[in-house]
């Protein structure tokens, strides 16, 4: 990638990120609830169908954050090493 | 073909590791079914139906594999790309709603479409069980919406405009976007099926699939944006990893 692709980029990506932010604070009370929602469970509740807990539920209390930090200073590294390895060491893939 | 096995272990491990990342601290919130909406019948008829794709996906991995093994380390890689994709909820101003996108795809036009039905199946799996994110009863459900609708509908679509002599970024962009919209198209199907009752079925797919509408123009635009950069960067930084799915790349 060139300077001037990369400047666009970041043009484009700062763009995005400011419009994002000014939908945000422009929409203060809007839920953000997600289309499965909206939409799913609006749709399976009027037909007399809701959603059950799944059956292993991670989504208690702190518990799924400390997962998060371990898989993340793990993951991280790991992940950080083997993009190397694919996009830039050429000597690694011979296709 | 320097790619040893112990390097594809270490993709592999690093996938999975990739994988992990994704215990979001929140619900990603989209597509999926969530547990328990489809009535059982409906839940077995998704799950039988989508078991041929996977096969046929996994017959594609095993046969492109013993020709170049470096297939194996860039389907991983997608692997872990589509998992992370679908589970990262996009807030969407026009409808104060949030969802995500699918990645399936831009999956396709890089690996093909029967490992994309693999391995994301995979990452739904992973989702169902451990993010709250769709279910176990609807998986054959969104393994149908997002990986065999998805990736097919991308690929063909990538093909056609390739074919028409458009560009690799359009082409790349029409999959992303028509891959998100079909893969809407086919959860609305789905739900309409299962839930329509007394009313009329084509009633209740067009209520639903419009309710989907201002949500999803916007997310198809930018999945496609998403997967036209992707494949733009790859296309700049490694050409002959698109030589793995693509003719005319390098």
């Amino acid at each position: 990638m060139n300077k001037k692709m990369k400047q666009t980029a970041l043009v484009i990506f700062s763009l995005c990120v400011a419009a994002v932010f000014m939908a945000l604070l422009m929409t203060k009370d809007t839920q953000w609830s997600g289309v499965d929602e909206t939409v799913v469970e609006k749709f399976a509740e009027e037909a007399g169908r809701e959603a059950r807990d799944p059956y292993i539920n991670t989504d208690q209390g702190d518990i799924l954050l400390f997962v998060f930090l371990l898989a993340g200073v793990a993951g991280g590294f790991v992940l950080g090493y083997y993009y190397r390895d694919v996009f830039t060491d050429k000597r690694v893939l011979e296709l | 073909m320097i790619l040893d096995s112990k390097f594809d272990k270490r993709i592999i491990t690093g996938s999975l590791a990739f994988f992990l990342i994704c215990f979001l601290p929140d619900k990603a919130q989209a597509m999926h079914i969530s547990e328990g909406i489809l009535p059982a019948s409906w839940a077995g008829f998704w799950f039988v139906l989508s078991i041929p794709f996977i096969i046929w996906g996994l017959a594609d991995i095993k046969k492109r594999a013993a020709m170049n093994p470096g297939f194996k380390a860039m389907t991983a890689m997608v692997g872990a790309a589509i998992f992370i994709i679908s589970c990262m909820p996009i807030p969407v101003p026009t409808a104060g709603t949030c969802s995500h996108p699918c990645g399936t795809g831009l999956g396709a036009i890089l690996i093909g479409p029967g490992p994309t039905i693999v391995v994301a199946s995979i990452g739904l799996l992973l989702q169902a069980l451990f993010l709250a994110h769709g279910g176990l009863t609807t998986f054959g459900a969104d393994v149908m919406s997002m990986g065999v609708g998805g990736a097919l509908s991308g690929y063909l679509i990538f093909k056609l405009f390739r074919k028409m002599g458009l560009s690799f970024f359009i082409a790349a962009f029409a999959a992303g976007l028509i891959s998100d919209w079909v893969t809407y198209s086919i959860t609305s199907l789905e739900l309409a099926c299962a839930l329509h009752g007394d009313v009329a079925f084509w009633d209740m797919f067009l209520a639903i699939i419009i309710a989907f509408i201002p949500t999803q123009i916007p997310l198809g635009i930018i999945e496609g944006f998403l997967s036209a950069g992707a494949f733009g960067f790859i296309k700049s930084r490694r050409p002959e990893l698109l030589g793995l799915n693509i003719e005319g790349v390098c």
